[in-house]
């Protein structure tokens, strides 16, 4: 049954298993939730002594118990916790590739940082991005991605705080080749 | 004759269909064969006429029920007014035994799930279509006009058919359905001419895009109630303001999220004459003027007394909302992430209110504000906006519900998620509220103890049910022993609806439930140590009640069996796990008494025993 898994993370099911034993009288010896706040670095160390799950073993995916709480599933698929400051609709770029046939669009609100936009850059067209340094721009690819800012200006992308990049980028541009050596060298 | 058929109904005088309809054969027989019937005839000294305009004038089905169990005349007279018919388990009775007995049904319904479908418990093909339903009333009662389901299964078939085989058909509601997408509803605008009501809610839809709403024929007017709240896509805003503008009777409208504050406002300004409105997402860059016109919008609003919707609010521009909130008395922000401070402005607002839904993003000091200012609240209900999320210190606490019971002491409807609770102050909240009707308290750790002292949680429900006689709805939480269902057994007396999780340490528990409720019709268990004891135990009680509930619990196959051969009228079904062992245990379990015996359109994975 699908609960299993969920015993094995500690939710104190011990309470309700059937025992010998007037009820009230087991020791219950974990006490899993007393506080709200869950000391993570504690459970680190619990579990590497004694393997025992006693608070969560490890940081990733609670086991979740299915239909537990009882919430239903509209509930939970339509509702958005107000976690982020920027409200309102995604930021979509034009991304250009020198060589490829057609532009592809994207929502900068999507990604946190630059290495996650250089990521799915890389993925979208299918090349690699080289190494950022302030001092070089990109080495060790004939490619480097660069940006229209709201001057009209073409600037390199990675250069100015993440948050200033989104708000001023108008449109993407990945350039190749000697053209973009100019730019990549370090101007 | 008439003695002995109230006796035999003495366990079912209260609502139940079953056993009116159990009663008919054994009427109908005793009617054919004794000579007595004509006495009777004399007895009932109304004449015919007086009896069955009294009759008709009866609208709610429990007391048909019990009128139609004092003889044969009113049974007779009672079914041949009834209009509107209510069925708690689809399964229960079928659709040809329905269409016998009641020859003029108007309005039909149906519900069909178990409630833990709800939580993703239940197969998704497990049955409950409601197909056949209407095939056999399309031929019926092809002057239907209602259709509620609740938990049901229906296809777009099935609404292109319900659209096209009741020409007079007005209402449908869809409540928790599935099986259905935005098509299905676009056949019902484009084909039902008189449709006043179409509530769409909260249901596990195909959403392929709004163009369903444009379906609605330019010559369509007679539009009330539309409510497609929780539906995703975008739909085309001017015809829906080519809608509204043209059917003067909306009285109910609860747009989506896609809707936004501007276009909010030229619905109003259309419709002021509403009385419940679902607003869209009420965030949205207002310059100055447009955020005046909205207030005045609102002013202008006089009626409304529901308010639901506010997605993504923004704290900003509640105050719009100050004109109507002064005669609100439903306040749903269960989709409105506010904080404490937010919530206390605009409830000094709302001293009208009798309902009210809330995040638990506002905590404990936002309900205080509750308690302070609505002091006529008669129901709250607090979600998690985190519910999977142990990490955070967030939600309320046994002070916010404290706090509100100081405040209200009308307050007989509670749901409440919290993260922690004493017994002491459950108490307390009963001794300020001794009228509650449904007491749902959710401590969302399973097995929790009272965080304070350590115990059970016990005593908290002991009080509960000690003080709260009228108690009709229940569901318990933390960590309980068998004592919380000594004490449910003893004082529960009014008990209907009772729903157990992670709780209980052996089969007494359960049977003392069994044992003790008199009017339970409803009984579902999770994760609980009861076993084919506590099972057995309530073998005949089972016939007087809807249906149960068990899973991961200690239930056995061979349990389950025993139960089927006993009681051949209820159906036991068990739900198999994909790639269970088979070890004789049964992991979900799903009985209820039924007249038209097992079903046939049970999926392999469920088995009737």
């Amino acid at each position: 049954m699908e609960g299993s898994v969920a015993y094995e993370n500690d939710l104190n099911l011990k309470a309700t298993e059937l025992r010998l034993g007037l009820p009230g009288t087991d020791e219950r010896e974990e006490q899993p939730v007393r506080n709200n706040k869950r000391p993570l670095q504690e459970a680190d160390e619990k579990c590497g002594a004694n393997g025992k799950s006693d608070n969560e073993t490890a940081p990733p995916a609670k086991a979740q118990i299915v239909g537990w709480p009882p919430i239903r599933s509209y509930r939970k698929n339509s509702f958005q916790p107000k976690k982020s400051e920027s409200e309102g609709p995604g930021i979509y770029v034009k991304v250009s590739m020198d060589g490829a046939p057609y532009l592809r669009k994207i929502d900068l609100k999507v990604y946190t940082g630059y290495p996650e936009l250089l990521q799915a850059l890389e993925n979208m067209f299918k090349f690699t991005i080289g190494e950022y340094s302030e001092r070089e721009g990109y080495k060790g690819s004939d490619y480097v991605p660069t940006y229209e800012d709201k001057d009209g200006d073409w600037m390199l992308v990675g250069d100015v705080p993440w948050e200033m990049f989104i708000t001023s980028c108008k449109r993407l541009r990945i350039m190749k080749g000697s053209e973009a050596k100019g730019l990549g060298c370090g101007v | 004759m008439e003695s002995s058929e109230l006796k035999g109904g003495k366990d079912s005088q209260i609502s139940d269909e079953l056993s009116e309809l159990r009663m008919e054969s054994s009427e109908l027989k005793k009617a054919k064969d004794s000579p007595i019937s004509d006495e009777s005839n004399r007895r009932s000294s109304f004449p015919d006429e007086v009896l069955e305009r009294v009759i008709s004038l009866l609208n709610s089905h429990r007391d048909r029920s019990s009128v139609s169990l004092v003889c044969k005349d009113w049974y007779n007279m009672e079914r041949w007014s009834r209009t509107h018919i209510f069925i708690g388990n689809c399964y229960s009775v079928s659709p040809e035994i329905v269409a016998r007995r009641f020859p003029k049904i108007r309005s039909l319904t149906l519900k069909g799930k178990p409630r833990f479908s709800d939580f993703n418990l239940v197969p998704q093909n497990w049955g409950a279509d409601v197909h056949a339903w209407l095939v056999v009333f399309a031929a019926k009662y092809p002057f239907l006009e209602e259709l509620r389901l609740k938990r049901m299964t229906i296809s777009d078939a099935s609404l292109e058919f319900l659209a096209l085989s009741f020409p007079n058909f007005k209402a449908l509601s869809l409540l928790s359905c599935d099986g259905f997408s935005t098509n299905g509803l676009a056949a019902i605008a484009t084909h039902c001419k008189n449709l006043t009501e179409l509530d769409i809610h909260e249901n596990d839809i195909d959403d392929k895009g709004g163009g369903w709403l444009s379906c609605f024929p330019e010559s369509f007017t007679s539009l009330e109630v539309l409510n497609f709240a929780n539906m995703t896509s975008d739909i085309n805003f001017d015809a829906l303001e080519r809608l509204i503008s043209r059917c003067k009777s909306v009285r109910v409208l609860k747009v989506n999220r896609s809707i936004s504050l501007e276009q909010l406002q030229r619905l109003l300004a259309n419709a002021p004459q509403l009385t419940e409105l679902g607003t869209g997402s009420f965030t949205q860059e207002l310059a100055q003027r447009q955020y005046e016109e909205l207030e005045s919008a609102f002013n202008n609003c006089k009626n409304i007394h529901t308010l639901s919707g506010l997605w993504e609010v923004k704290g900003l521009y509640l105050p719009a909302l100050y004109p109507v909130s002064t005669h609100l008395t439903f306040l749903n922000l269960s989709y409105a992430v506010l904080q404490s401070d937010e919530l206390a402005k605009l409830l000094v607002h709302c001293p009208q209110l009798r309902r009210l839904w809330v995040l638990d993003t506002v905590e404990d000091k936002g309900l205080e504000a509750v308690g302070s200012n609505c002091p006529l609240l008669e129901e709250l209900r607090v979600f998690p906006a985190d519910p999977f999320d142990e990490e955070i210190v967030h939600g309320v606490t046994e002070a916010g519900f404290v706090a509100v019971s100081y405040g209200c002491p009308r307050l007989h409807y509670v749901l409440y998620f919290c993260r922690q609770m004493t017994n002491a102050a459950v108490a307390t909240v009963v001794q300020n509220c001794p009228d509650f009707t449904h007491f749902r308290l959710c401590i969302m750790t399973p097995g929790q103890p009272d965080y304070l002292t350590n115990e059970p949680m016990d005593e908290a429900f002991g009080a509960v049910v000690k003080t709260c006689t009228k108690l009709q709805r229940l569901s318990v939480s933390g960590y309980l022993t068998d004592l919380t269902f000594e004490y449910i057994g003893t004082y529960a007396k009014n008990l209907e609806t009772l729903s157990v999780a992670f709780a209980g340490s052996s089969d007494w528990g359960m049977q003392c439930v069994l044992g003790g409720c008199p009017k339970l019709r409803k009984l579902e268990i999770r994760d609980c140590p009861f076993g084919n004891a506590a099972l057995l135990s309530g073998l005949e009680k089972y016939e007087s009640m809807r249906s149960l509930w068990m899973s991961a619990c200690n239930v056995t196959m061979n349990g389950c069996r025993l139960l089927a051969r006993e009681m051949p009228r209820l159906n036991v079904e068990v739900m198999k796990e994909e790639g269970s062992d088979d070890d004789g245990r049964a992991d979900k379990v799903y009985v209820y008494r039924s007249i038209a015996g097992q079903r046939r359109d049970a999926p392999s994975s469920v088995l009737t025993l």
